[in-house]
């Protein structure tokens, strides 16, 4: 597989396939946990993967709570993590 | 095979006469048969390419970029499907929706209403609205979980979420991986890993191998059931993967990811066999005790349920996959977990049922109705006796200390859920969430109801899902939408 673009991560830039998830292309690339929880500042990642468990979430393009297992990765996107999960 | 977009495919469909919610394989066998019997159908799936779990691919887009060759099954099946689904997409009768999210279906007086938000261009929201006289619910299931220390540790996915990532996005979620939990889904998993590259460290399978032994039955009158075991076998032979069974995943362990993996010994009851532990070294590990039905839209349609047999609540259906509700039919595991095969004749069956209760001309003759029943009644039968053979361990709490977060979104432990219990009033999971706020945050109880359920409820009550009004958080501007939706907003047009 062949990495042909990239949407940025906290202003970094993450290549990804074509087709992937936000969360598929956030593992491929290492990265397992991305933002905290409310309570007791817990790291979270992709969890369920299929969009019923909610551990995943980021802001994308200012929009926060979106579920980074069910967006589809796109060229140019700005994606924000870390924040809790009242982002 | 590239498929033209929907655009090229013709004008604005007409209204349509059937919305099947869900695109796996009960609900692309249901909508194939009703176009083939004459209907016009609204396909609708939250996924980026039809197929649901069980057959999940990258969008069409990027069928060269993530290769799923050799981790999917019965494709033949799913490639009729398709060519069935487009052809009917020539003809303008079926819109396909992809990437829209239903979250609510409503009755009205000639049918449903059923809202969806189309997520095609994230992160804006679009409100779609579908009215048809018949609705057919094809939701689906997902993991059931067991909390365990450590469970909510990076690195720790459900069984079908390392699915989900290796299938969709061609992704091999970790190097060292320990599968846990109970049932034949395990098997697959670990196979597909195995063949990608990861090394599957242990598979533990909570069951004892002699389960299935006790009702043989329906085990001979499933071959292809015995064929499919035999050739996950083979793959994990070949790549040295032990299964170890009545052995289950007790704890995770690791500062900010997982690095440790505790497993051990079960007894019959299911605790674990002291001086049995074992540490094993593992970056990823992987776990699911059978499934939830997912019954978001069909509770507050009113539809009644039954016992599905492996502790939890599912739709009650007739014959023909009619729910309690009249207009509302079902299949798959929204009906009890069975399956991608049984998946597609309940499928079938509630198409036919459809185009019998709305008087349409095309409808199977009897002869290949009653084969459809004869398949559909053995594989139930077959499912039946898989949960039977991978039962809950009754004593699985004993793996949980105080400690334990049980609810993951509220971070509420054990200890809490406990208390509720003992000191509290609390017998059932929405007690307990009155009393502790477990299943009050984001996935609104859909992790967490299943074990809370089996730590205050009696012993063998099925767990019942909680009613939730809305299936999928929607944005208040898509709900201002939904009021008074413009023309263009209701016209089905599948996204580029």
């Amino acid at each position: 597989m062949t990495a042909v673009t990239a949407f940025t991560v906290d202003g970094e830039p993450l290549p990804f396939v074509p087709g992937q998830t936000l969360a598929a292309a956030l593992v491929a690339s290492g990265r397992i946990a991305w933002r905290t929880t409310r309570g007791g500042r817990r790291p979270r990642g992709v969890f369920c993967g299929i969009g019923v468990c909610y551990d995943c979430l980021v802001t994308v393009d200012g929009t926060g709570g979106q579920r980074a297992c069910l967006v589809q990765a796109r060229a140019g996107m700005t994606v924000t993590t870390g924040e809790g999960d009242d982002a | 095979m590239r498929e033209p977009s929907e655009r090229e495919a013709g004008e604005r469909p007409e209204p349509p006469d059937l919305v099947v919610v869900g695109a796996g394989p009960a609900g692309m066998a249901a909508a194939a048969t009703a176009l083939d019997g004459g209907l016009r159908v609204a396909l609708v799936d939250s996924g980026a390419a039809p197929g649901g779990q069980f057959w999940r691919h990258p969008p069409d887009h990027a069928r060269e970029t993530v290769p799923t060759a050799g981790l999917h099954h019965a494709l033949p099946a799913y490639r009729a499907f398709r060519a069935t689904l487009n052809a009917h997409r020539h003809t303008g009768r079926l819109a396909l929706l992809l990437n829209h999210h239903v979250w609510t279906a409503v009755r009205e007086e000639h049918g449903f209403a059923v809202h969806a938000v189309d997520r095609s261009r994230p992160p804006e929201e679009r409100a779609v609205l579908l009215r048809a006289p018949a609705l057919l619910v094809a939701t689906g299931a997902y993991d059931r979980q067991l909390p365990f220390p450590g469970w909510d540790l990076p690195g720790v996915l459900t069984a079908g979420g390392l699915q989900s990532l290796l299938k969709g996005g061609g992704v091999t979620a970790g190097r060292r991986v320990v599968l846990g939990g109970t049932g034949p889904f395990l098997l697959p998993v670990a196979a597909a890993l195995a063949a990608r590259g990861a090394e599957v460290v242990a598979v533990c399978e909570a069951a004892a191998p002699t389960a299935w032994l006790r009702r043989p039955g329906p085990l001979l009158r499933n071959p292809a059931k015995w064929a499919e075991a035999a050739r996950y076998a083979a793959v994990l032979a070949r790549h040295r993967v032990p299964v170890r069974t009545r052995t289950a995943v007790v704890a995770a362990e690791g500062e900010g990811r997982v690095t440790v993996v505790r497993t051990a010994s079960l007894d019959a009851d299911g605790r674990p066999v002291p001086g049995t532990e074992r540490r094993i070294d593992a970056d990823t590990v992987g776990v699911g005790w059978g499934f939830v039905p997912q019954l978001d839209l069909l509770l507050p349609l009113g539809c009644e349920l039954a016992d599905a047999g492996d502790g939890t609540m599912a739709a009650a259906v007739d014959d023909g996959q009619r729910t309690t509700v009249p207009g509302v039919y079902t299949a798959g595991e929204t009906c009890g977990v069975g399956g991608a095969a049984l998946a597609v004749g309940e499928g079938r069956l509630a198409a036919v049922s459809v185009l019998a209760d709305l008087a349409a001309p095309g409808r199977p003759d009897h002869r290949r109705l009653a084969a459809a029943r004869r398949t559909v009644a053995r594989h139930r039968a077959f499912a039946r006796a898989l949960a039977r053979a991978h039962p809950l361990p009754p004593a699985w709490s004993a793996w949980l200390t105080d400690d334990t977060t049980v609810c993951r979104c509220e971070e509420v432990t054990a200890g809490a859920v406990r208390t509720a219990r003992t000191e509290g009033p609390a017998s059932d999971h929405r007690q307990v969430k009155q009393l502790t706020r477990a299943g009050m945050g984001w996935c609104q109880g859909r992790m967490c109801g299943p074990a809370v359920h089996c730590l205050v409820a009696p012993r063998g009550r099925p767990y019942v899902p909680a009613e939730r009004l809305i299936a999928t958080p929607v944005t208040l501007g898509a709900l201002a939408d939904t009021a008074e939706p413009p023309p263009d907003r209701t016209c089905p047009i599948t996204p580029d």
